[in-house]
């Protein structure tokens, strides 16, 4: 049996390293296995593609503040319409969800770490490579992508010679999406501290594991797609190809298959954080917890059978056209029941607005503008009309900034305490907010008008009716870009100690705030939950409202 | 701490830090720019390809020789044992997506695509001005021939053997599964090599439909829709069965050295899993691309 000795002399050489804490300099950060160092990894990752992502929407803004050409030829606009899609969604919002369940979900749920640490550090380092590929085409021959994030054929197959790194850098980011979610899953299905059944998880936790669901479910799709379009352009299939008796529309079918679940896996956590926050804030417990997660699981499945709204200009038949419109507008009963259920959360509650309650409470409001005008999109006959205007830009920047943005700057200013064991700077967090707010529905509210009056997308030039709403668009836009660095500044604050910030916060840093994460010191140990915690009634966020609700819980 | 340094099964096995992910990267990037220079006639070389593809498998090795070293000193309790299980289970559930996007490009095409080209329906004006003459039927290379003539491969002729072959390694599986649940190790270690040499059989015969296609029957990937959704779909099929033979080969050397307790063999177990999902893949695609 001498390989039992060999194994045994080779761990415990391994694990003697284990506990004098992380390695030092730079091989911490390259071979951490814990959850805190890559959910911070995973938090800078995302707001430095923010910023390389919010860049070039300066400049998709800048070219619009007249009609005419000023400053970029209309190849490099297309470029950065599609570059912005991409770095924004695959860099920005899901590699932030991912930082914080990292954080978060290990804490919430009363566990040591992540159930696959060695997986978390693959799929946190895979990201910088995949966006050094997908940044690495601005400066090739023929430019970046620039037939759009969505990449339909034939378009796309145009692309120079960015092409094969953009199917290689979707892999990639898959990889990573697919890693990540798999660890959140099985974590939360597997490590949870006795006593803390499925029906008395904290919501985020809820909205995370069903996030993980679609992720798994809908990455490996989208992998298919573009692999389809790899071998459509190199290898002679002919998928997309009416000539060969394939179809470009497929191509959609396909990638909105991916797209639908996609846009729900960018906004289903941000419902978990609004749904922590507002009631810490409104000192109540949620209104109609069960409620909540029977929502968020129909939004799930319904996300799978909506898909061809996306694309009912391209000439579906009729029974399609109907299917797809209903289903579509039924997903706004569960949305309904999550927006007053906040709403009724809040009644009669004894409020105080911090800043993440400020953000929370303009996701309600902002959200639910992005939702309606969803609605709107969603009813055929009308959409023939708004299709690839700025009316559907407008639409997806309401849900996506002022929606799932917004859920992270306030999920960031509700835990910084926690992470960092230092408050960062109310007033600047409350000017942060209101500036943000004004300048977002400067940037976004006037493109409804536009997109009504018919202004197209993804087009650098316009008639010059369009002007004012223009005007006002890009103002916005740089407005909101640059209120950004009073975040940026007051967080980096927290990290480091600057302006003298001292740490020594108690515990539960917020006295309305439940949930186990509030239960262990300020900052939050290296490893927090070494043995499973006793999880106490009052830390539940299902069970707090009220005592019938401890025996109707007992759901495992 | 020092407890860790002994295995405790009552505590979650957390990991020391580890530089294998990010190296994996690393070799990933590599192999992945190197295709891409080529594909675009870049030049670069084969180098990083070579280079990556040996740094790939060395350090699949070396992690994989970690985690099973890890198992059998002890570190790994029940709870990890369910991750494993749970973790097993979604990245099969993944793979079933996978093949889902090429097996709905097949009905797309079947059941919709083919059937607008023809002209079914509200879809005439497309046949009489794009594709006039053109009948929906199939195996079809479309409306342009692509790649000209070519016949199909027979369902019921060596693909059929294939599924035999599947079927039975399957079974062997089975028997070797049971002979290691009752302590039967050299048993097991039989069942094993026959399940291992049942796989390679799978994919020598199907490397010979491929050479038989290419070179007697004219179906080539060029071969319009048909031979774009046979060669994917069974490429990827045979890509996966190339995997789960080596998996297969990797748990029997394990076995042979001492790995493994009849009541404790998630390593087997999750091997075992990915089989019979490649087995269940084939049977989908014998009916759906073969047969039907």
């Amino acid at each position: 049996m001498a390989h039992h000795d060999h194994a045994h002399d080779d761990h415990a050489h391994d694990h003697d390293h284990e506990h004098h804490g992380p390695e030092k300099g730079i091989m911490r950060w390259i071979k951490t296995t814990n959850h805190k160092d890559l959910g911070t990894l995973y938090l800078f990752f995302a707001f430095t593609m923010f910023f390389i992502g919010g860049l070039m929407s300066l400049v998709i803004r800048a070219e619009l503040f007249h009609p005419g050409l000023q400053f970029v030829d209309p190849e490099f606009f297309n470029q950065m319409t599609t570059m912005h899609a991409l770095v924004m969604i695959f860099g920005g919002v899901m590699p932030a969800w991912v930082g914080l369940a990292n954080w978060m979900v290990p804490m919430m749920i009363g566990c040591s770490d992540l159930a696959l640490p060695r997986i978390n550090n693959w799929g946190f380092w895979i990201l910088p490579f995949a966006f050094t590929m997908l940044l690495g085409t601005l400066f090739m021959e023929g430019g970046s992508p620039a037939g759009g994030w969505t990449m339909y054929p034939p378009l796309v197959l145009q692309t120079g010679n960015a092409f094969p790194f953009l199917i290689f850098a979707v892999h990639l980011m898959g990889i990573s999406s697919i890693t990540g979610a798999i660890n959140v899953a099985v974590t939360i299905l597997n490590m949870r501290a006795p006593g803390m059944s499925l029906l008395k998880m904290p919501l985020f936790v809820w909205t995370w594991l069903i996030t993980a669901y679609l992720l798994i479910a809908v990455m490996p799709v989208l992998a298919g797609a573009v692999t389809m379009l790899l071998t459509d352009k190199y290898f002679l299939t002919s998928f997309f190809t009416a000539a060969g008796g394939g179809d470009p529309v497929m191509f959609q079918h396909i990638f909105w298959f991916f797209g639908h679940p996609e846009v729900y896996i960018l906004i289903l956590p941000a419902f978990g954080i609004v749904s922590t926050i507002i009631p810490t804030f409104a000192r109540k417990a949620l209104f109609g917890y069960d409620s909540m997660v029977y929502a968020v699981a129909s939004i799930a499945f319904l996300s799978f059978i909506v898909w061809a709204h996306h694309m009912f200009t391209v000439g579906m038949p009729l029974a399609g056209e109907l299917f797809f419109m209903f289903a579509t507008m039924l997903i706004a009963v569960p949305t309904g029941v999550k927006v007053f259920n906040w709403v009724a959360t809040m009644w009669k509650g004894s409020m105080t607005f911090e800043s993440p309650m400020l953000f929370a409470l303009a996701f309600v409001f902002l959200f639910t503008i992005g939702g309606f005008s969803g609605l709107m999109l969603a009813i055929t006959p009308v959409d023939f009309q708004y299709h690839d205007t700025y009316f559907v830009v407008a639409h997806f920047h309401y849900v996506l900034v002022p929606g799932a943005v917004f859920a992270i700057l306030a999920g960031v200013y509700y835990w910084i305490p926690k992470w960092t064991g230092r408050m960062y700077s109310e007033k600047w967090g409350k000017i942060h907010f209101w500036l943000s707010a004004i300048f977002i529905n400067i940037t976004f509210f006037p493109q409804h008008f536009a997109g009504l009056a018919g202004m197209q997308r993804r087009v650098p030039d316009y008639a010059v009716q369009f002007v004012d709403w223009n005007v006002w668009s890009t103002i916005g836009a740089f407005g909101f870009f640059l209120a950004q660095f009073i975040f940026i500044i007051n967080m980096l604050a927290c990290c480091y100690g600057w302006f003298g910030r001292k740490q020594g916060l108690p515990d539960r840093v917020w006295e309305g705030a439940h949930g186990l994460e509030w239960t262990v010191p300020s900052p939050a140990p290296y490893h927090t939950f070494e043995e499973p915690p006793v999880v106490s009634d009052n830390e539940l966020t299902a069970a707090h409202d009220s005592v019938d609700a401890l025996d109707h819980h007992k759901l495992s | 701490m020092a407890d860790h340094a002994t295995p405790n099964p009552d505590r979650y096995f957390v990991p020391a830090p580890s530089a294998w992910p990010f190296a994996l990267t690393v070799a990933l990037v590599a192999i992945l720019g190197g295709v891409s220079s080529y594909l675009e006639d870049k030049h670069i070389g084969p180098l990083p390809i070579y280079a990556g593809g040996a740094l790939l498998v060395y350090i699949l090795f070396r992690w994989f020789r970690g985690v099973a070293l890890e198992s059998e000193g002890g570190f790994y309790g029940a709870q990890v044992d369910r991750t494993y299980r749970w973790s097993m289970a979604w990245f099969i559930f993944s793979e079933v997506m996978f093949f889902g996007a090429f097996f709905g490009a097949l009905y797309y095409a079947r059941h919709l695509s083919l059937p607008w080209l023809g002209g079914e329906g509200s879809k005439i004006e497309t046949n009489l001005q794009l594709w006039p003459g053109f009948e929906n039927a199939w195996p079809t290379n479309g409306p342009a021939k692509l790649n000209g003539d070519f016949d199909t491969i027979p369902a019921f002729d060596v693909p059929f053997v294939n599924t035999l072959l599947l079927l039975t390694s399957g079974v062997t599986l089975t028997f070797a599964h049971h002979a290691l649940k009752a302590g039967k190790r050299t048993q097991t270690i039989l069942w094993m090599w026959a399940t291992v040499a049942l796989g390679c059989a799978f994919l020598f015969l199907q490397a010979e439909e491929y050479m038989h296609a290419y070179g007697d029957l004219n179906l080539k990937l060029a071969s319009g829709i048909y031979g774009s959704t046979f060669f994917m779909l069974t490429g990827f099929h045979g890509m996966h069965v190339t995997l789960g033979t080596i998996m297969l080969l990797v748990i029997t050397l394990r076995l042979m050295s001492g790995h493994f307790k009849p009541d404790s063999h998630f390593g087997f177990e999750g091997v075992a899993w990915y089989w019979h999902f490649v087995d269940v893949v084939w049977i989908g695609l014998f009916i759906v691309v073969y047969w039907l």
